[in-house]
């Protein structure tokens, strides 16, 4: 008789939490319930959710344009090296179109010899290849320019990400289409509904770009072009142009809005670079970080990622006074070429104040520069590619603030 | 760029050479090629009929346009349009479609393919020509007679046409020893 009331009652309260569950999204009512002996967990579910105790996301400015702007990948939340789908960076122009995968099309055309349309199934069938790789916004750290820098690590230099893409070479697909003599640049449209180009060199197509359908193990999230997207190993986040639907092959580039407006680089003389592509090596003390506190003097691991449009990160510098003294920190293997390292040094903060950074060495010998050396170059006005060494104040009291604070 | 551009001829070349080995796809007809955005080249390659005057563009920028760039392109919501010249290289650089872009015909591609923001591909050629028109002649880049078409528009000489270099990096970051 007891043993019967006792079950009806448990029935009753999973039952209960079963609603609950299903009322607040993320079954919140299941998972933050305790966990009292005999009490069963929530069940097994078709698409998972992180802990409902997990808050990190991505931050974005307020606007009167949501469609268009950044929102930042929460570096400072993030452990080993690549970075969920779901945290992603994004840089939209005219929101996220949502595109029929069965009804899309790529089509490669301009300077080719058989004009062709591909469908996704189509170009899923090819011989595909999988690669980790880092994907920077031109524009990441473009604040660091300015007299006061940003005040933690996700809004400062978190217009970057790590994923594993899966795709077909983009070289096969020209292949296919067959390339004319004379054709050297390839204008790549998405389906957006501002139809973003890019001019991309062909030399680049030939060499290593993806036609990428695959993030982290599952199709592309709409925010990173599904169903399809260029991925650029190395080169700055706008030419990976995303929901890909025509390439169009050229003999010359087409000076679009965002090579020309924008993605260019103002130096002091008036004149700008245009073409700059390549991402160069940088690093960021992820943890400890802008807007974080130490609990109290005690041994902690100084963390943070490293990364080089150029190839493998060869070294990571620290400091922990200012820049007077570096030490090497442990890196993460293996090191993949344009992809994220992680680097690790455990570090006794002694309860006073020390200025952290670290700085990275690329496998072409490329150093990181500080922010006085960027500044001195190219001046405070070429607002993409900045690449310096960002400071961290840990203060007495275990807060952590940017160097000017 | 010039010595890039030889290399890339090479390399397309040697692609050209090939034939398709795996057959995939289908032909891409006409209309399929047609519906994709109309890519505008520096020299006026795919730039349609039609034209547009100052005056006509006064209208649409009135009705389309200044919501967010201002009456006369001042900039409210959305970027100024006009102003800057001679600003480039001073603390101050004002970077518009007068001051900065170089090439006219990219007026013509952006408007074209995005804008107004919120419903790009809105305007017909006529109303991009005569649109382009009126913001090249807020700037003093064209006159006020001056009809804007597939001819007379790659032809437009903008302030800022030579002031693009290549990327010379590195320029910092270089190792100090090997």
């Amino acid at each position: 008789m007891k043993e019967s009331k006792r079950s009806s009652r448990r029935q009753l309260l999973r039952i209960g939490a079963a609603l609950g569950g299903g009322l607040l999204a993320g079954h919140e009512g299941v998972l933050a319930g305790d966990n009292a002996p005999g009490q069963l967990g929530a069940p097994l579910g078709p698409y998972g959710e992180r802990s409902p105790f997990e808050k990190a996301v991505r931050w974005r400015r307020d606007s009167k344009t949501p469609e268009t702007g950044s929102s930042f990948t929460p570096l400072q939340d993030s452990v080993g090296t690549l970075t969920p789908s779901s945290l992603h960076y994004e840089r939209h122009h005219s929101g996220i179109p949502s595109i029929d995968p069965a009804q899309h099309r790529l089509v490669i055309h301009g300077m080719v010899n058989r004009p062709l349309s591909l469908t996704v199934a189509e170009i899923r069938r090819l011989p595909s290849v999988s690669q980790t790789l880092v994907l920077e916004c031109g524009g990441n750290s473009g604040s660091e320019w300015a007299a006061k820098t940003g005040p933690d690590v996700q809004r400062s230099y978190g217009l970057v990400s790590c994923s594993e893409w899966t795709g077909v070479p983009l070289s096969l697909l020209l292949a296919e289409a067959g390339v004319q003599p004379g054709a050297s640049w390839l204008i790549a449209e998405g389906a957006d509904a501002c139809r973003m180009e890019r001019s991309i060199p062909i030399a680049k197509a030939l060499d290593n770009i993806l036609v990428a359908y695959g993030q982290n193990g599952e199709a592309l999230r709409p925010a990173q072009g599904y169903p399809l997207r260029l991925i650029i190993p190395g080169w700055e986040g706008n030419a990976n142009v995303k929901w890909l639907h025509s390439l169009k092959l050229t003999d010359q580039a087409y000076m679009a809005r965002d090579e020309t407006a924008k993605y260019t680089e103002l130096m002091p003389d008036g004149k700008a670079w245009m073409f700059a592509f390549q991402m160069d090596a940088k690093s960021v003390i992820t943890f400890p970080s802008g807007g974080q506190t130490l609990p109290g003097p005690n041994l902690y691991e100084l963390t943070g990622l490293a990364w080089s449009g150029r190839g493998r990160i060869e070294r990571v510098d620290i400091t922990t006074d200012g820049g007077r003294s570096w030490v090497k920190a442990k890196l993460q293997e293996p090191r993949l070429p344009m992809a994220f390292t992680r680097f690790r040094l455990p570090w006794r903060f002694d309860g006073r104040e020390a200025v952290i950074a670290s700085r990275a060495v690329d496998e072409t010998g490329y150093v990181q520069p500080t922010r006085e050396a960027l500044i001195a170059v190219r001046g405070t006005h070429s607002a993409y590619h900045f690449n310096g060494i960002k400071l961290w104040k840990v203060h007495a009291d275990g807060t952590v603030t940017n160097v000017e604070a | 760029m010039w010595k890039l551009r030889v290399m890339l001829l090479a390399g397309a070349a040697v692609m050209a050479a090939q034939s398709p080995k795996y057959g995939v796809g289908s032909p891409a007809t006409p209309e399929q090629i047609r519906g994709l955005g109309a890519a505008i080249a520096p020299d006026g390659t795919g730039l349609p009929d039609g034209s547009g005057t100052v005056a006509a563009g006064r209208e649409v920028f009135a009705a389309r346009c200044s919501k967010c760039h201002g009456e006369k392109g001042e900039g409210a919501v959305g970027p100024l349009l006009v102003g800057g010249q001679g600003s480039l290289a001073t603390a101050k650089p004002v970077k518009t479609v007068g001051s900065y872009w170089p090439c006219a015909t990219t007026v013509w591609d952006y408007i074209n393919r995005a804008m107004p923001f919120d419903q790009p591909g809105l305007l017909k050629p006529p109303e991009v020509y005569a649109v382009v028109a009126y913001v090249l002649n807020l700037n003093g880049i064209i006159g006020n007679d001056q009809v804007m078409d597939a001819k007379s528009l790659p032809k437009v000489k903008m302030p800022n046409r030579n002031g693009f270099i290549k990327d010379p990096r590195p320029d910092v970051g270089k190792r100090t020893k090997p």
